[in-house]
């Protein structure tokens, strides 16, 4: 991904429709666990919570939908000014089974 | 009895031997699965083999691995080893490849196959989610998939239960001879160990272990890269491969053959092969292999243009240089019987040949006709395994 421009200091994030904020060079991740969330994933078995664990892109716990692009690692993301995030069931991928 | 290796053979052998009355005792250098078990796709396929002695094989052990996931869920009811008879689907890209295709079709049907043709229309309501550019498919209805590392573990786990023992973290380094010339066990990094007989399950280290015994084989490894895709709802059914897979399969070239093979799973990644190089030993990742194997899987499968591919992994299939299993005593070296140089069928032939073994094992009239697997057919071979010492 591309960082056209360096981004101010102070931003805001959109996770499921609310507006949370987010400092330049803070991961999603972080913004996500600073605005007092600990999970924003629900396994594709059993539906279980999962958030932030090994927070270094290995453990593939800290799934979110960003920007429409589902999987995505928010511990290695980058916030960037508009991002938006949706909180993801499953695999992500759910509407596309045969 | 000693079995040498903790993969799927070894567990296979050690699993059928313990139920046929035999005193067990598996060892493996490293751990269960650890070799190339533990880096395949758990195929169980009739539909990738010729009418013959390993077409035989393989319906034989197809049977026996149904009756294998019966077995192990009766003994214990949380035992999964994710055995599922998904059936294959082979598919032909032009009209030309899909004549040979139904050529072989109708040649494994006199020997016993279920094999259905399909038209362009028929295989897309079987595989919903595959590129219409094809010429037609074949469908082959007892081809199934495990999961190889818990079936391996499985296998074990109840041969333990009936008193199998098993040392893992225990290298061979020689194996014993008594007086009269006959193999009276192994000799191990931790102590010499006695047996009756001792079983060659060593994979593609299984020429190592011959060549111990002076009793060489010619047993190679051949390397396989699998992609693996981020979880997905179920998008993919049977196991689908390339007309092309089967003469893949069957090619003597050390250069790279690439042919492209696409199943799910249940835990809902979809595995991408395959590849075949003789290239020793190498574990080296090769990124220009990884792009073939996804461009091949994104041409037969469209939807994974937009999917991630999550890892990778690398391992050793054990080729016999003449495309055989190698099953049985050997008459160099009495005492010593060989399960190896299964190359990418392992998994698939497992169930058989642990059948076959205990039977050999016991003096059992045998399920199969053993004469084309037997070792004697090398008898005054060199080997091969210079070459394969790390």
């Amino acid at each position: 991904m591309s960082t056209p421009a360096r981004p101010p200091g102070n931003f805001e994030i959109t996770v499921d429709g609310e507006p949370v904020p987010a400092r330049r060079g803070q991961s999603l991740a972080a913004a996500l666990f600073a605005s007092g969330r600990a999970s924003w994933r629900r396994t594709r078995g059993d539906g279980r919570p999962r958030g932030l664990f090994c927070g270094i892109g290995v453990c593939f716990d800290c799934l979110a939908t960003v920007n429409g692009i589902p999987n995505v690692r928010v511990c290695l993301a980058e916030a960037q000014p508009g991002d938006t995030i949706h909180t993801q069931e499953g695999t992500g991928h759910d509407a596309r089974g045969c | 009895m000693i079995v040498i290796g903790a993969g799927i053979i070894g567990a296979s052998c050690a699993y059928h031997s313990i139920r046929a009355g035999l005193s067990v005792l598996v060892l493996d250098r490293s751990g269960v699965a650890s070799g190339t078990s533990g880096a395949g796709e758990g195929n169980i396929l009739v539909s990738d083999k010729p009418p013959g002695a390993e077409l035989d094989l393989a319906l034989l052990s197809a049977r026996r691995w149904s009756e294998l996931a019966d077995e192990l869920h009766a003994e214990d009811p949380t035992t999964d080893i994710e055995f599922d008879a998904k059936g294959g689907l082979v598919v032909a890209p032009d009209e030309r490849s899909l004549a040979a295709l139904h050529q072989q079709a109708d040649a494994q049907r006199s020997a016993g196959v279920t094999a259905q043709p399909l038209t362009t229309a028929e295989v897309a309501t079987h595989e919903p989610n595959l590129t219409p550019q094809i010429a037609g498919g074949v469908r082959y209805p007892q081809d199934a998939q495990t999961q190889p590392m818990l079936a391996t573990a499985q296998l074990l786990r109840s041969a333990r239960r009936h008193g199998a023992r098993i040392r893992l973290g225990t290298t061979v380094t020689g194996l014993l001879r008594g007086s009269s010339g006959r193999i009276t066990g192994v000799r191990t990094d931790r102590g010499d160990l006695f047996a009756g007989a001792v079983v060659n399950a060593a994979g593609p280290w299984a020429g190592q272990i011959a060549t111990l015994a002076d009793s060489p084989l010619p047993i190679e490894p051949r390397r396989g890269f699998v992609l693996v895709t981020e979880p997905l709802p179920r998008m993919i059914r049977h196991k689908v491969y390339a007309a092309s897979y089967v003469a893949a399969v069957a090619s003597d070239q050390a250069a790279l053959a690439v042919s492209p093979v696409i199943e799910g799973t249940r835990s809902g990644t979809v595995l991408i092969g395959s590849s075949r190089e003789r290239v020793g030993f190498d574990r080296t990742v090769s990124p220009d292999v990884l792009g073939v194997l996804a461009r091949n899987a994104i041409s037969l499968f469209p939807f994974l243009r937009d999917v991630a591919a999550l890892r990778t992994y690398v391992g050793f299939r054990p080729l016999c240089t003449d495309h055989l299993p190698v099953l049985g005593p050997d008459p160099r070296a009495p005492g010593l019987l060989h399960a190896c140089g299964h190359e990418g069928a392992g998994v698939g032939l497992a169930a058989g040949t642990g059948t076959l073994i205990a039977e050999a094992l016991t003096g059992t009239e045998p399920s199969l006709d053993m004469a084309p697997f037997h070792a004697g057919r090398f008898v005054g071979s060199q080997g091969v395994n210079r070459e394969v010492q790390p």
